[in-house]
């Protein structure tokens, strides 16, 4: 569904993606984790079309994304921090998201309803908390009922009941030809929603596989320790 | 001054009483026997009245050589048809009043006028309308003659072929009164013409000066409109001279200013008004004026006075509205400032004595810096140059430090 | 685009500094009339005014507001949206709300205070260094990625256009003086939209035969008709230009 062919991008001199190879299809739900400066956010980015790449082309369903924006109308993104004008409200924000993509006739409301984003409406955003500001964006990125879920951070201002909510969601979101794409560094909140694990280092992949297929290598459960036990190998190896 | 206004309007009045009744009168009128000027001046005796009626006389070079009166009833009207000069006077005691004159012809070898006298005394010319006649009224070596309610309007477009509209030369104890120019290369022009008084004149849109004044000592005029003349107003080469409650306005223009005063002393200036000016007062080798009690309102630069200006004093006046309040090209400062109320003045009054607490400067530094560069007047009012000049006044470096008014009013003066 | 810009300037319009800054230019216009009195003196004082405080918080505002709106722009990225249309209502939202501000503050008490054809020049030229300021402000706010010294870059911007310049061309005209420069000094002027919008509204005032000194070419251009024209094509170019290169350099730009 989303190709990256060959991807290569550097911020001045130093490389943040190297010659990048990935193939996410439909009915994934894609747990992207790397140490911090790995390259995760600037991978997310430049599948939203906020970074461009000096090397390599994106595809979606097969199409390239650069110079058209379109393709970006099945995409749901939350990013991981979010700031909005100060004076808007946030019945202002869901009006105008939805005059953005008016075409887009499709609501999917659960978190909306679950966040009580309604009840919030009349409250200016810039009196929101952080973890309130992400709710917003959190309901804001389903609003659409989109093909693709890009979550960037999803959980990382999100109280503990709200977290849930979100990981209920995610895992009901998963099927019906469905891409999610997660990137987090907090991996016991991944378990039960990732199918996949694209673990990114120093710009490369060092590895996208099935949950199912590491932990049958690792014979290990917990995503923490199946990672874990693929670095040692991998050490081992050198 | 009201008697001796009431005197000056009853002097023309006795005199025709005077001639009328001891000596004869002739009728000149069209359709009758005697219809020409000429031949009535050629007729009449010593003292006679002439009455002109209603009509037009194709007449010129007239001359005048025994005291008489000419008046013109009902405004009859003597035209040169673009010839010569019409009325040449060479006696005393003669009186032209109440005609038209027209049409003199451009001369480039002779000044010629309507009305031209030589070498005569008491002459009155009063309440004459002069239209087109190059020079309007020429006296030459003329003593005590009085040119009175005359209004000589000229067609001039360029200085090169335009005359005076009064015009005199050499005389003494001479009244310019109440009359109305305009139109001409001066409005008024004096040289060596003494103890006289230009008085209640409205001088405007000459090409040149509205009173060209040179060489003339002892005069006074007062109360005088000049407006919109090329180059305003100039007063030369000369002493003792009494400038009271003219009004210069609307001299605007690349050197244009509302007075000149070039090599001139011990003059008093008093109650003048000066608007909208480039510069109000150009002083140039201007020695022991008195400057007192006169409005400089709104002009480009209200005084510029030039280093060689000494003894100067000037008191009580009030500085409004003025681009620039004083100019001047020297850091010394030999004359004096006092009493007057700048608005530009930025200081205040604690003891409330109605005088600043401390001095003011008003010469402007960029005023110095565009005297010197005047591509510079582009930077006119930014941020820049008002910083600079505001540095510049608390901390003088270029601009004359002792230039200053130690004692500047904080409200402007009402005169009356 | 339209529909971003709507949201920007509904929001904008409720910030308080933009309603300070029309309330401070209100006041300040009012001020300068009731003290002042005499129309040209009280224009000169708003002109003044207008030239420094204008460009000054045009274009600080502006660099902040591109700076703190950067994560909901990275938002408004994630949706179906071309970047000229994001980076455009963005430029179109801050036009019309500090646009609003200088008819709101200056140009109707002016109008209202001095109905005259000076008044009119004064508020187009406040409107045009706005437009400026703004081009200038997303120039640097797209270019530089760092907040401090994007603002270090912008307030350089406002100190060079209302101070630095004035002096560099102050300098110059000490060093040519004996050369004939007049030509020089129109088109110098024509390199500092500041110097310009104020050398048009002082040829609407009696400072106008002042300015005359400055040369009859320069005098000649600014008071003819076709002048005032040209003046207009040359302010709506340092308009567009900035706004252009940052248009283009925000396209290719990574977020």
């Amino acid at each position: 569904m989303i190709k990256l062919d060959h991807i290569y991008k550097s911020f001045g001199r130093i490389p943040v993606l190297k010659d990048i190879f990935l193939d996410y299809g439909q009915n994934q739900a894609i747990g992207l984790i790397g140490p911090n400066g790995s390259g995760k956010s600037t991978l997310i980015k430049i599948i939203l079309g906020m970074v461009l790449p000096q090397k390599g082309e994106v595809t979606f369903d097969g199409k390239p994304i650069t110079g058209q924006s379109q393709y970006r109308r099945h995409i749901g993104y939350m990013p991981q921090m979010s700031r909005f004008p100060a004076n808007m409200t946030v019945s202002q924000l869901f009006h105008m998201m939805k005059k953005l993509r008016k075409d887009e006739k499709q609501r999917d409301l659960d978190l909306y309803h679950a966040f009580e984003i309604e009840q919030m409406g009349s409250k200016r955003l810039e009196i929101l908390s952080g973890g309130m500001k992400q709710k917003v964006s959190a309901a804001l990125a389903f609003l659409f009922d989109p093909k693709v879920l890009v979550l960037d951070e999803p959980t990382a201002g999100l109280d503990p009941i709200a977290n849930e909510i979100l990981k209920e969601k995610l895992q009901k979101s998963l099927g019906n030809d469905r891409l999610i794409l997660i990137s987090s560094h907090i991996l016991n909140d991944l378990d039960d929603i990732i199918t996949h694990v694209c673990y990114l280092m120093e710009g490369e992949v060092k590895f996208f596989k099935p949950l199912e297929q590491l932990r049958a290598e690792t014979a290990e459960n917990r995503l923490n320790r199946i990672i874990a036990q693929v670095l040692k190998q991998e050490k081992n190896h050198v | 001054m009201r008697i001796r206004l009431y005197f000056l309007f009853l002097v023309p009045l006795v005199s025709v009483l005077h001639f009328g009744l001891e000596a004869g009168s002739l009728h000149v009128r069209k359709g009758t026997q005697l219809d020409t000027i000429k031949e009535a001046i050629a007729l009449a005796g010593k003292g006679d009245t002439i009455f002109v009626h209603e009509g037009t006389y194709l007449e010129n070079q007239m001359e005048i050589n025994k005291p008489m009166a000419i008046i013109g009833v009902n405004k009859p009207v003597i035209d040169s048809q673009g010839g010569d000069e019409i009325f040449i006077v060479k006696a005393d005691q003669v009186l032209i009043q109440g005609l038209t004159l027209q049409n003199i012809g451009v001369s480039h070898l002779k000044d010629r006028a309507a009305i031209r006298v030589v070498e005569a005394r008491n002459v009155i010319i009063d309440n004459n309308l002069l239209l087109n006649t190059f020079f309007g009224i020429y006296l030459q070596n003329a003593s005590r003659c009085r040119v009175l309610n005359n209004t000589i309007r000229g067609e001039a477009y360029d200085e090169m072929n335009a005359g005076n509209a009064i015009h005199i030369w050499k005389g003494s104890q001479m009244e310019v009164i109440n009359n109305h120019l305009s139109q001409h290369r001066d409005g008024i022009y004096f040289e060596f013409v003494d103890q006289s008084l230009i008085r209640g004149n409205t001088s405007q849109d000459n090409m040149r000066y509205g009173l060209h004044f040179m060489f003339s000592n002892y005069d006074t005029y007062e109360k005088n409109i000049f407006r919109r003349n090329g180059a305003g107003v100039a007063v030369m080469f000369s002493k003792q001279i009494r400038m009271i409650k003219n009004t210069f306005e609307e001299n605007w223009g690349g050197s244009s200013y509302g007075i000149l005063l070039k090599e001139i002393s011990d003059g008093l200036m008093v109650q003048n008004t000066f608007i909208r000016n480039t510069i109000g007062v150009y002083a140039e080798g201007a020695n022991r004026i008195k400057i007192e009690k006169n409005d400089f309102i709104n002009n480009g630069k209200a005084m510029d006075i030039k280093g060689n200006c000494i003894d100067n004093e000037i008191l009580s006046n009030n500085f409004i509205g003025n681009t620039f309040e004083v100019l001047t090209n020297s850091r010394s400062n030999l004359n004096h400032f006092e009493g007057n109320y700048w608005a530009q003045y930025k200081g205040y009054d604690l003891n409330k004595d109605g005088i600043g607490d401390f001095p003011h400067r008003p010469v402007n530094l960029f005023a110095l810096i565009t005297d010197k560069i005047p591509a510079a007047n582009m930077l006119l009012h930014s941020f820049l140059v008002d910083a600079l000049d505001m540095a510049e006044r608390m901390f003088p470096e270029i601009i004359p430090e002792h230039l200053s008014d130690e004692r500047p009013r904080i409200k402007p003066y009402t005169y009356d | 685009m339209f529909k971003i810009a709507k949201f920007i300037i509904s929001d904008l319009i409720k910030n308080w500094i933009i309603l300070l800054y029309a309330f401070f230019l209100l006041l300040a216009t009012i001020g300068f009339f009731l003290l002042q009195g005499q129309g040209d003196k009280a224009i000169l004082g708003v002109l003044n005014l207008t030239l420094m405080l204008v460009p000054m918080i045009t274009v600080i505002f502006s660099t902040i507001y591109y700076y703190n709106m950067y994560e909901f722009m990275v938002l408004l990225m994630a949706q179906p949206l071309k970047r000229g249309s994001i980076i455009g209502s963005f430029y179109l939202g801050l036009l019309v709300s500090l646009g609003l501000a200088i008819v709101a503050g200056l140009g109707l008490p002016l109008w209202l205070m001095h109905p005259h054809w000076v008044s009119l020049v004064l508020s187009g030229v406040a409107l045009l260094l706005s437009g400026i300021f703004i081009g200038l402000a997303l120039l640097v706010a797209v270019w530089v990625r760092d907040k401090a010294r994007g603002m270090g870059f912008a307030l350089f911007l406002w100190v060079y256009f209302v101070l630095i310049f004035d002096g560099l061309v102050l300098l110059m005209m000490y060093n040519f003086s004996d050369y004939p420069i007049e030509k020089v000094v129109l088109y110098i002027t024509f390199l500092n939209p500041v110097d310009l919008g104020r050398i048009m509204v002082l040829m609407q005032t009696e400072a106008a035969a002042l300015m005359g000194y400055s040369g009859a070419i320069f005098q000649q251009f600014f008071s003819e008709w076709w002048g005032l024209i040209a003046s207009l094509l040359i302010m709506l170019a340092w308009a567009f230009i900035p706004v252009a290169f940052s248009f283009r350099m925000f396209r290719d730009k990574d977020l």
